[in-house]
């Protein structure tokens, strides 16, 4: 990898920032997503027959009536896969189509292609199968119960949390449930396979993961990767739904395709994406705290179990990442966190956005306002007394906080947002509301940047330019909203030195970028852009080379800038000199590479530097509680965010508050539910209620934290798509400390997770039980002193 | 089947009763900015502008298209993301404003929800600007309910909806969809040669008076009668269940009145939520603020009370307001005979009526004096919008002197029915108003009353905790003592502040 050019490290600050490239594409719905495409006449349609059982034996399967409905073309079961059955992602156990067994109710037994989908789905219903059912584990306390695992345990260590224990003066043990979150990107899943001449296909996928896509389509055909094609212009969103789950409509649709020798389409309706794709997971946290009268913390001993459901997926990643934001931005010199893969009869969980951490950082932020509760303190002063500072750098993985912001930047928030001030109000207006409360709770996120597998954190690009001076732009990462097309065309143009308008972005390719790794672990910018940087910069170096030669000028004498080529005293403009360039046989196009430095994690003795660096924000929530229904409204947001230099100051407010709302969702109103039997109840938008318009506060303002990032990233920038979702946790945080005002702030109460109003309910419930006893405890031990 | 689709002239008599304009835009006209991200109404990807002529004026709302059948749009101007630039571009050089403030104010990410927006965020634009009305916050977020943004957090998307008209001065915009002629006079056209054909051979029959609606039922006894659909089309679109003939019966005149005479306030059974709330905006700000939770603005404008009621579900919201008035309901049968049922009498039980096969109901009525009563309504859910009642609650007090005479705990959410809390009522009746050991027997009674379920939406225990608190919050404002309720509106500043919690004199007023 090549270092930034001196000359180009002033960023793009003064920069008139681009819009996002199909800002009015998407305005005008001229941009095109794969159901918006053109139909073939002969193109056929999927629907799945889904298991009604969450884990048992199929005994039978009889088909006929599925065959026999009218527009019903093919009918495929496991058996007629051509290639290999499994499309894990990583690991193994995901079977295109159930085998003898099913293990989660939705689970795909058949599919069916048809002249429509609407004859496709109602043919589906006429399959006869009869199972014998096993028994299943539907919660993760049963997995941990019954030592049921999709992988082995981890655990991270530092100084002796026992030992520790056992000295600090207080102690906290509890546990809490932290439900899982549906994607609901509004594009639902979506493939089309059209066959090639030579056996293969060509996949138009809504995936954020096409080399993934490429290489289980061809698994599933049993063809080469390289007879497989996958193209992905833009996804209606992806949030880490589109990771690996995508791949499942690619796979399937080939196999349609190939047999039948036409295009396929394997779109999924709303119910269906809901039961049968994976989500967030949900994590049963066990944790004993100790800390000091002021509220330090000694010791910390943690236990995490992740529903990871029937398959592993992603589930290692997502729960290794829990783990390693357990701590937050919170030093803990003791600590013990282990981390279980809990096996469910239920659809297998993957990645969502946080991709674990958030599970993490919402137990760090449940413990410190408890502490707070318990020595009688502010919340923000428990968290700053606890916070990474000098001389409270190292993680309990053994990686160093370098960068020494987060308190600065909580510092900030502080002041910008009067919280002091603000707090001593809501305390006073409680004192006097009796049937409303607010509730108020500044929290941070430090998050680590990197892939935690590291063979992931590497990065391709391809740049051509051509004769008129135009570029084209493709790279290994794929537009899901997020801006990332925008951003690496303002890397191109600002590298080379030209305008923005030379540059074209295009679908990512996996012929044009091979292996790529998925846009995912809001890395995207940082692999990619320095991939598409070091591209620019060969063919930069080439036109060097071949001006300092042609017109006899000296190294330095040769510049692009603001759209001019210097040529020592003279200037040319960009095309023209491309030109002169190209009729003297320079080559215009390559391809560029980028591998993160410095990192690595090593597993078995669980410490190491699985990050390049930390992204770190924090927000303050406030909210006001109906105490007679539990009902509240968020009423102020104050965001400080911290995103190095930034590439685009409006793309990435636009994803920091995006973030906040979808991790205030997650926390609020989005509640996932499962029956007994383990069906899934939240399946439509009329059960599961994402947060709309009227929920997003109107005072919301949301700064830039201004600092450059230390590391050497893309022109110092920070990865900015996961870290503020986990600011939402802030408003979760307002609503505990409304309920804890029903007590005096005596005790914080449980609060579950999300915090729907019937949980705030019960929470404030809880506080009052509470104070309750107290007041009855106080009055005992009154009596008594009086009896004495 | 001839309506105007953004500028074209449709005529087209081929497609089955229940197929939906969201799929006669993508798949018949190629016109795919309309997108599906649920096809069940509650996302607002593939919402449309429609318009009609309403006393000589052309008028625009928003629908869901994905559950509403495209024959329903007979005669009317329907509106797609495609037209508006089209149509905007003439003036402004590409964008409508709507389409331009998106864009200024990084309204779009990942684009898909975003035609959806554009189209609420127009509609609100034309609305305003040929009323006169000032876009505020509140009717932005107000006509973007029913719209699901995943990735934006809606910030840019309100900032964008309060900037239109400066986008639309910038770019001299000037012409509205509403004032021009040429769609008027196409529209007009349909009106006088379109009738006849409504109830020809078609399999989607649109009556326009209770005469045509009688008669055409009876000729086809077994189709199904349709008016907004936003219930009924899930059948269709998420159980891929083909219907047959359809009835719509939102063109019935008799069925559309809105009418206070003499004592009594009469509503037609297709008077929809959106004329509701245009209705009680002024006059009964308790079911206005009500209505603000029902549902989005989309579903509004063609949900009907009568869906609502002959639905029968007991999670609905209109039949525990009807409970809590005594409405009586006007139902006509087919052959011309009417009877009149109280709505106390209607529910049978899960999802059954006193509703015969071949009858309907024609209207509602309710004594204005009971509508002067002391009301309230409580809805909780988990989403202020667009939610569906965990438990809802209609109450009404009837007083004489400082002494209860009547009362009504109307209840959704509570039993397989919507139910009253009879013996709760009994215990307060003939007490003094503020008798706190009448009510605690009330609500005393209310537990061993009712015994709701649990489902994804709230457990058994929260939703009798709830109903117990709603009664205690409505004998405490019976009592005088604000006690403040969130709405779909936003909040206002003396609920954020101190001193809003003091006795007031509403109760009293109000008896």
């Amino acid at each position: 990898m090549r270092k930034l050019p001196n000359d180009l490290v002033t960023g793009f600050k003064n920069d008139k920032l681009p819009m996002h490239e199909s800002a009015v594409k998407h305005v005008t719905g001229q941009a095109i997503y794969i159901d918006d495409m053109p139909e073939w006449p002969n193109e056929l349609h999927v629907a799945t027959g889904k298991s009604t059982e969450a884990h048992a034996d199929i005994v039978s399967i009889n088909l006929d009536k599925v065959r026999a409905y009218p527009g019903v073309v093919d009918v495929i079961v496991q058996s007629d896969i051509p290639g290999e059955v499994d499309v894990s992602p990583v690991l193994s156990g995901d079977l295109l189509l159930a085998g003898d067994f099913v293990h989660f109710i939705g689970q795909s037994i058949f599919a069916v292609a048809a002249t429509s989908l609407r004859i496709a789905k109602q043919a589906v219903e006429l399959a006869e199968i009869v199972y014998k059912p096993r028994i299943s584990t539907l919660h993760p306390k049963e997995s941990l119960e019954r030592q049921e695992f999709v992988l082995p345990t981890h655990t991270i260590q530092c100084g002796d949390a026992k030992a520790a224990m056992e000295t600090a003066p207080h102690k906290i043990k509890s546990d809490i449930y932290i439900k899982g979150q549906e994607h609901f990107y509004l594009e639902g899943q979506i493939s089309v396979a059209v066959p090639n001449e030579d056996g293969g296909v060509l996949v138009y996928a809504s995936s954020q993961h096409p080399a993934e896509v490429q290489k289980l389509v061809a698994k599933v055909l049993g063809v080469s990767v390289a007879q497989v094609l996958v193209e992905v212009r833009r996804m209606g969103g992806g949030f880490g739904g589109k990771e690996s789950q995508a791949a499942v409509l690619g796979c399937m649709a080939a196999v349609l395709a190939i047999r039948n020798r036409c295009p396929v389409k394997y779109r999924m309706p709303r119910q269906d994406d809901m039961v049968q794709t994976g989500k967030r997971h949900d994590f049963w946290n066990s944790y004993e705290v100790g800390f000091s009268a002021e509220g330090e913390i000694i010791s910390a001993e943690y236990d995490m179990v992740g529903k990871c459901g029937c398959t592993a997926d992603l589930s290692d990643g997502v729960v290794d990442r829990a783990m390693f934001h357990a701590d937050n931005a919170y030093f803990l010199p003791n600590a013990r966190i282990s981390g279980y893969r809990g096996k469910t009869h239920t659809v297998s969980n993957t990645a969502f956005r946080g991709f674990g951490g958030p599970k993490g950082v919402l137990l760090a932020e449940a413990v410190i306002e408890e502490i707070a509760c318990t020595v009688g303190k502010d919340a923000l002063d428990v968290r700053k007394l606890n916070c990474y500072q000098e001389g409270k750098t190292k993680t309990p993985y053994g990686q160093d906080v370098e960068e020494n912001v987060l308190l600065t930047l909580i510092e900030e928030l502080e002041e910008s947002s009067d919280y002091r001030a603000r707090r001593e109000a809501i305390r006073e207006f409680n004192k006097q509301s009796p049937f409303l409360k607010k509730g108020l709770a500044l929290t941070p996120v430090k998050f680590g940047i990197s892939f935690t597998s590291k063979h992931l954190n590497q990065g391709g690009a391809l740049v051509h330019v051509y004769t008129d001076g135009s570029v084209h732009i493709s790279h290994g990462g794929t537009e899901m909203g997020q801006g990332l097309y925008t951003k690496v065309a303002q890397i191109v143009a600002k590298t080379f030195g030209i305008d923005y308008q030379r540059v074209n972005v295009s679908s990512t390719r996996t012929d044009k970028v091979p292996n790529a790794s998925p846009t995912a672990a809001s890395a995207g910018t940082d692999l990619n852009g320095m991939a598409a940087l070091d591209a620019v910069v060969t063919i930069k170096g080439r036109l060097q080379e071949f001006a300092m030669e042609h017109f006899s000028i000296a190294a330095d004498a040769f510049a692009i800038t603001d759209d001019q080529v210097v040529l020592g005293s003279e200037t040319m403009s960009f095309p023209e000199f491309i030109k002169l360039a190209y009729m003297n046989r320079v080559s215009l196009s390559s391809t560029g590479f980028y591998k993160t430095p410095k990192i690595g994690y090593d597993r078995k003795a669980a410490k190491g530097r699985p990050f390049l660096y930390f992204s770190n924000g924090a927000a303050v929530s406030e909210v006001i509680v109906d105490t007679f229904t539990g009902e509240y409204k968020v009423t102020q947001v104050d965001i400080l965010h911290d995103v190095g230099d930034s590439i685009n100051s409006d793309i990435d407010i636009g994803q920091i508050e995006g973030a906040f709302v979808q991790g205030m969702g997650w926390l609020t109103t989005e509640e996932l539910s499962w029956d007994e039997k383990g069906r899934i109840t939240t399946n439509s938008p009329a059960n599961y209620k994402i947060p709309t318009s009227a929920d997003v506060p109107e005072k919301f303002n949301v700064k830039l934290f201004d600092r450059a990032n230390s590391e050497e990233s893309v022109y110092r920038s920070k990865a900015v798509g996961e870290p503020p979702l986990m600011l939402g946790i802030s408003v979760w945080c307002a609503l505990k400390d409304a309920c804890a005002s029903v007590c005096d702030y005596q005790f914080s109460p449980p609060l579950a997770v999300p915090a729907t109003p019937e949980a705030v309910f019960y929470g404030m419930q809880a506080a009052e039980a509470f104070q309750l006893e107290n007041q009855s405890k106080q009055k005992a031990d009154k009596d008594q002193a009086a009896n004495l | 089947m001839k309506f105007l689709l953004n500028d074209k002239l449709i005529d087209d008599n081929t497609l089955p009763s229940d197929f939906t304009a969201l799929r006669y835009l993508r798949e018949k006209r190629g016109l795919t900015g309309t997108k599906e991200g649920c096809a069940s109404g509650d996302c607002g990807a593939c919402t449309l502008l429609v318009g009609v002529i309403k006393e000589g004026e052309l008028h625009y709302s928003t629908f869901n298209s994905c559950i509403t059948p495209v024959q329903s749009l007979s005669g009317k101007h329907v509106v797609s993301v495609e037209y508006l630039s089209e149509f905007g571009g003439k003036a402004s050089g590409g964008l409508h404003p709507a389409q331009q403030a998106m864009v200024e104010h990084h309204g779009s990410q990942c684009g898909f929800c975003t035609p959806g927006f554009v189209l609420s965020l127009a509609g609100l634009f034309e609305n305003s600007q040929s009323s006169d009305k000032a876009i505020d916050r509140e009717s932005v977020c107000d006509a973007i309910s029913g719209n699901l943004c995943r990735c934006t957090g809606y910030r840019p998307i309100i900032d964008a909806g309060l900037d239109m008209v400066r986008t639309a001065k910038d770019a001299q915009f000037i012409e509205l969809m509403s004032k021009n002629d040429n769609i008027k006079s196409q529209l007009l056209a349909f009106k006088e040669v379109e009738k006849p054909a409504s109830l020809s051979n078609q399999s989607y029959l649109q009556p326009t008076t209770l005469t045509e609606l009688l008669q055409v039922k009876t000729a086809h006894a077994d189709a199904t009668m349709i008016a907004g659909g936003t219930d009924l089309m899930l059948e269709n679109t998420q159980r891929f269940h083909d219907f047959g003939t359809l009835i719509d019966v939102s063109h019935v005149v008799e069925l559309k009145q809105i009418q206070c005479s003499g004592t009594t306030l009469t509503l037609g059974a297709s008077v929809t939520y959106s004329e509701l709330e245009h209705f009680s905006k002024t006059r009964y700000p308790h079911i206005y603020n009500l209505l603000s939770r029902i549902a989005s603005r989309q579903i509004r404008n063609r949900g009907t009370i009568g869906g609502n009621v002959a639905n029968a579900s007991p999670i609905a919201d209109m039949p525990p307001l009807l409970l809590a008035f005594d409405a009586d309901m006007q139902l006509v049968k087919t052959d011309g005979s009417k009877r009149g049922v109280n709505i106390n009498d209607f529910y049978q039980g899960y999802k059954t009526t006193l509703l015969a096969k071949d009858e309907l109901i024609e209207s509602f009525s309710i004594d204005l004096i009971k509508l002067d009563a002391f009301h309230r309504f409580y809805k909780v859910s988990k989403r202020m919008e667009d939610d569906i009642s965990s438990v809802m609650l209609a109450v009404r007090f009837e007083l004489s002197d400082d002494k209860i005479r009547d009362v009504r705990f109307a209840f959704g959410g509570m039993a397989a029915t919507p139910i009253r809390a009879v013996t709760a009522e009994q215990s307060l009746v003939g007490k003094s108003i503020n008798d706190e050991q009448a009510l605690t027997q009330a609500i005393e009674n209310l537990r061993s009353e009712l015994t709701p379920l649990s489902d994804m939406r709230a457990s058994s225990r929260y939703r009798l905790d709830m109903a117990c608190n709603l009664i205690k919050k409505a004998w405490l404002e019976l009592n005088g003592t604000q006690v403040p309720t969130f709405s779909g509106h936003a909040l206002s500043e003396s609920m954020l502040s101190l001193g809003n919690e003091i006795t007031g004199q509403e109760g009293a007023t109000h008896a």
